[in-house]
């Protein structure tokens, strides 16, 4: 294996050889790769590559309500359900009932827990005031407490929230620093997962500088106000021995506890379907090459106000419903019952898919959360729905909350979210007035696959509707206009009328309509009247014709006869004659005479 | 004149240590000089080993060693280090002192 091949550059053995020696020497040290321990919690597992580190030490920071004690207490509780592994939790700020109290909204019953000895909670009291420092003293008492409660439940985790209690409760912060310092060796010795978690400070991670102590893990958690609206994030600010995501992930707390959304994909990998999915309008449908939308595929529907854009999009939603789909309705502008209200005048029954659970409307103003935790809100609830159809309505919805550039890259991301889970996406775009219909707000048109465009016709004091396939990759679609109109069956297509007066819609098309139908009877009416007096003169023409023919009948039979008594004539005549040169012996004249004669008297005249 | 007003109340208190650390021995000697001193005959002092009663440390909240913590009279009163300053410690538990404070 060592020895050089011809065809190999030297570099390539070079790196050979190392990455050889580097497998022998760590095989040789044993160094196994750092054991994790997961936390449960979604997102948080994926960006840590496993979890938090085994046996050490993790501090989690931020500022105040910014979720410090939620992730430590759910790294406990999920140990423990989901990985069987039994933790502690010393409080420093709050009780036993209190915290119990805070998790049950999360469906966290610690006193179960607590029951079947998988979580422990100390709350440890400290108040200065009480305190009255009478000579030396350690912490001693804290370890016996901490290390009896892990003893007894035999305990793999532990959450220290938060020891910044000890800076403010005891008068002597060196020998808290000292003990603090021990405390964290003993815990390492005790081979326990440790949060440990810090109130941030001024210029520094924590107000007590708690960061010297841990030097494994340290997580920041943080919740900035930008345009009045706030966000979670996270980001992991360092994490010895291990590759991790370094960016800042926008994360929920909500009724399910805290989830993180790491959507920073940016790769085109997903699969393409070929399968087709009908848009529930049937001429829709024929214009997109006769079967619809591909499954997984973008489609970008963009109009003016009013165009009915919401109404192609329930549609939608319906058909998917009707075949047994899922459809997810994400409703900026109307609520789901003032929705349903309006899509039955056109015929559509929203309300019994709603019932049956397979539609679901989602309906929180985007800026109420800002774009990063929308969209991981608007993810999380994707993945749980499961959804074969997302609509979003509108997408300009969400430029409230950021600016272009920003929802242009938080829409990339979700659509490459959905391309990558299949799901087909109908993003619904209003045109602002004065921009050009084929121009997109949000600049996302060149990520969409199919772009339709449903504009106003104003013709004859009278706004209409039409519909046409602007684009629509991978399908043979149609590049016709389709007047686009609404009724009680539901939205519906037809062809817009070309005539000599160019593009009619509306009333004026049915005027042209009923001017060309009446045109035509007219001219149905002219023709049978031709056909008519044609057979009129038909009939006259064989009456004359036949007048003539009887004239000529009569004409031909006295002709005849005077040819026959003409013939008879001269027949007696010859034999008179023959009689004569009888008579007289005159010589015989041979017909064949006659002719040669008669070409003599041809020749002399040529 | 104050004395008769405590004189009713014996002292109860609850001295936790943890084992025979050095400032453990400190703590319990001290205590109990200042005691039998001060407190003659009306004090209850209880020593109590955490390391030996580990339960006790949840129990009791304490987290610092040594700890004494004055039960009775009330309020509450916790007294944390090896109890060396005697002034400290009187003051802390309102013994009182007249005489022996004009003494010293």
């Amino acid at each position: 294996m060592r020895f050089l091949h011809p065809g190999k550059s030297f570099s390539v053995e070079l790196l050979i050889y190392l990455s050889n020696f580097m497998t022998t020497t760590i095989s040789k040290l044993k160094l196994k790769p750092l054991q994790k321990s997961p936390t449960g919690i979604r997102g948080l597992d994926e960006i840590t590559g496993g979890g938090l580190p085994t046996g050490r030490p993790t501090l989690i920071c931020g500022g105040t309500g910014c979720g410090k004690t939620m992730l430590a207490m759910e790294f406990l509780v999920h140990g423990a359900q989901a990985f069987g592994e039994a933790g502690v939790f010393m409080a420093f700020e709050e009780t036993a009932e209190e915290i119990t109290q805070n998790v049950v909204a999360l469906g966290f019953d610690l006193k179960a827990l607590i029951a079947r000895k998988l979580l422990r909670l100390d709350y440890v009291h400290i108040d200065r005031s009480e305190f009255e420092e009478t000579g030396e003293y350690n912490l001693e008492g804290l370890f016996i407490r901490l290390g009896y409660a892990i003893d007894s439940i035999n305990a793999k985790r532990v959450v220290l929230d938060t020891v910044e209690g000890l800076f403010a409760g005891l008068p002597n912060q060196a020998v808290v620093r000292a003990e603090l310092r021990r405390l964290f060796r003993w815990l390492k010795e005790k081979n326990v997962t440790v949060i440990m978690t810090g109130e941030r400070g001024d210029g520094m991670l924590t107000r007590y500088g708690l960061e010297e102590y841990v030097s494994d893990c340290v997580i920041t958690l943080d919740h900035r106000v930008v345009d009045q609206v706030t966000t979670r994030r996270m980001r992991i600010v360092k994490y010895r021995g291990t590759t991790h995501g370094t960016n800042e992930y926008p994360f929920l707390i909500d009724a399910d506890g805290i989830s993180v959304w790491p959507v920073t994909s940016v790769q085109l990998e997903h699969q393409a379907s070929n399968e087709r999915i009908p848009s529930g309008i049937d001429r829709l449908d024929t214009m997109l090459g006769g079967q619809g939308y591909y499954r997984g595929s973008s489609i970008l529907l963009s109009g003016m106000a009013g165009t009915g854009k919401t109404s192609v999009a329930a549609t939608f939603a319906n058909a998917t419903c009707r075949r047994g789909g899922r459809s997810l309705f994400f409703s900026f502008e109307e609520s789901p019952s003032q929705l349903m209200r309006n899509m039955s005048s056109i015929g559509l029954d929203l309300q019994q898919w709603v019932k049956k659970g397979s539609l679901h409307f989602q309906t929180v103003r985007p800026f109420y959360h800002g774009l990063e935790m929308h969209l991981a809100r608007t993810i999380k609830l994707i993945t749980e729905f499961a959804p074969d159809v997302v609509i979003v309505d509108p997408i300009s919805g969400l430029e409230t909350t950021g600016n272009a550039l920003e929802v242009k890259a938080a829409l990339m991301r979700l659509m490459d979210f959905l391309k990558m889970k299949g799901i087909t996406a109908l993003l619904t775009d209003l045109t602002r007035a004065g921009n050009a219909v084929d121009r997109s707000n949000s600049d996302i048109s060149s990520l969409v696959d199919t772009w339709l465009v449903v504009r106003d016709i104003e013709l004859n004091g009278e706004r209409n509707r039409g519909l046409h396939v602007l684009k629509s990759r991978g399908m043979a679609h149609s590049n016709q206009v389709r007047e686009f109109f609404m009724s009680d069956n539901g939205v519906q297509l037809k062809d817009v009328y070309i005539g000599p007066n160019g593009m009619l819609t509306g009333s004026a098309r049915m005027a042209e309509e009923a001017r060309e139908r009446a045109q035509q009877v007219s001219r149905h009416e002219e023709l049978e009247r031709q056909q008519l007096s044609l057979e009129r003169k038909r009939i006259i023409i064989e009456a004359q014709i036949a007048a003539l023919r009887a004239e000529f009948g009569v004409e031909e039979a006295t002709t005849q006869r005077l040819i026959t008594q003409e013939k008879q004539h001269s027949a007696s005549l010859a034999l008179a004659e023959a009689e004569m040169g009888r008579n007289r012996q005159r010589d015989v004249v041979k017909e064949k005479g006659t002719l040669a004669l008669k070409n003599e008297r041809k020749g002399g005249k040529a | 004149m104050s004395d008769l007003s405590f004189a009713s109340e014996p002292y109860v208190l609850r001295l936790y240590v943890t084992g025979n650390t050095p400032q453990s021995s400190r703590a319990i000697k001290n205590i109990k000089t200042i005691c039998d001193f001060y407190l003659k005959d009306r004090y209850n002092l209880t020593v109590v080993d955490l390391y030996s009663e580990t339960e006790r440390a949840q129990d009791d909240q304490i987290i610092v060693a040594p700890t004494l913590v004055r039960h009775s009279p009330l309020p509450i009163r916790r007294l944390i280090g090896d109890l060396s300053d005697t002034a400290r410690v009187l003051s802390a538990l309102d013994v009182p002192t007249p005489n022996s404070a004009r003494e010293t």
